[in-house]
């Protein structure tokens, strides 16, 4: 797994990669969430985005061999092919957890409408089975996101976190699909002017990564080859 | 933060029954907390989300019978007999 995948595989490891550490992270906020409905709905959003790294796995695991659970938890943190905006460790500030879940999946409309394309039909049907989940997330935080607008406090924290994060957000996409954000943010955020800056590319990873690794696969490398 | 009575019609055409409750400060978040919680696994084909306050209640809401009006009730009727005798005098079987 050490030698470079080829480029389609080596993509659905980036979808795959992104959307575990994602759920991940979201899912710190199970149990502290600002209320209950909140608490129930964002775990949820976790779990799915989740479900879809396994989808993106399963099928990475089609070309690279072994299973899903391998490439998810068997790999060194190095080697994961992640964006940092999904790995920053967002927990107890909601603003910028907003800011990053909106962000996040507006720039995820646009490489879903690219997944659904795929000339591969197990990819393009993948694609069309996630979008109806990632229609439900895209309501979800826009409906955060005129929320907190709605307030003088929550558009401050909101458009602090927007600042912060547009960088790590462009490195999500490549290439035109970056304009394509920038175009579609400012006009779903009328409330925020992306400025123009140098995107945080993907192959760097955030400091924090390091601890989430360690405890994303603590249980599985205790038990090295067990059966779960 | 207003509290919102759901609804769920499990299948097209069948009546509404109340799922549950739910907290949620507007219409966009009892929209998405309401599919959230009883649309999820495909278990609702529709659902009405209420805010409770535009329910009215009433307690206890029957006109006690004070008199004896047995006979105003449908029930108190058997036409049994009397659809019987009737199919066969019109010589129809009687079902």
């Amino acid at each position: 797994m050490s030698s470079p995948a080829p480029p389609a595989v080596d993509h659905l490891l980036r979808l795959a990669d992104d959307e575990l550490i994602l759920g991940w992270r979201d899912s710190e906020w199970t149990g502290i969430a600002p209320f209950l409905e909140e608490d129930v709905a964002f775990s949820s959003i976790a779990q799915t985005e989740i479900g879809h790294a396994r989808a993106f796995y399963e099928l990475a695991a089609r070309e690279l061999g072994g299973t899903a659970d391998e490439l998810a938890f068997d790999r060194r943190p190095e080697e994961y092919r992640s964006s940092p905006l999904v790995e920053l460790r967002l927990v107890h500030d909601w603003g910028r957890t907003i800011a990053r879940h909106v962000l996040y999946e507006l720039a995820d409309a646009i490489r879903i409408a690219e997944v659904k394309g795929s000339p591969d039909p197990d990819v393009a049907g993948l694609g069309e089975k996630i979008e109806r989940e990632e229609a439900y997330h895209r309501m979800h935080a826009q409906m955060w996101a005129d929320r907190l607008a709605e307030s003088e406090e929550g558009r401050k924290r909101l458009v602090a976190g927007l600042e912060e994060l547009w960088p790590y957000a462009l490195g999500l996409l490549e290439g035109e699909a970056r304009e394509r954000l920038t175009a579609d943010v400012a006009e779903r955020l009328p409330f925020f002017t992306p400025p123009e800056v140098e995107p945080v590319e993907r192959g760097e990873h955030v400091d924090e990564w390091a601890a989430l690794w360690e405890e994303m696969t603590m249980v599985r490398r205790s038990a090295p080859g067990g059966q779960w | 933060m207003a509290v919102w009575e759901v609804f769920r019609q499990e299948r097209e055409g069948q009546p509404f029954q109340h799922g549950g409750s739910l907290e949620a400060p507007n219409r966009e978040f009892a929209d998405a907390y309401a599919r959230e919680f009883y649309g999820r696994r495909d278990e609702s084909f529709a659902l009405w989300i209420v805010p409770r306050e535009a329910v009215l209640e009433v307690r206890e809401p029957y006109v006690a019978p004070v008199f004896d009006r047995d006979y105003r009730r449908v029930d108190g009727y058997s036409i049994k007999v009397k659809l019987k005798e009737a199919r066969e005098l019109a010589g129809t079987p009687s079902g």
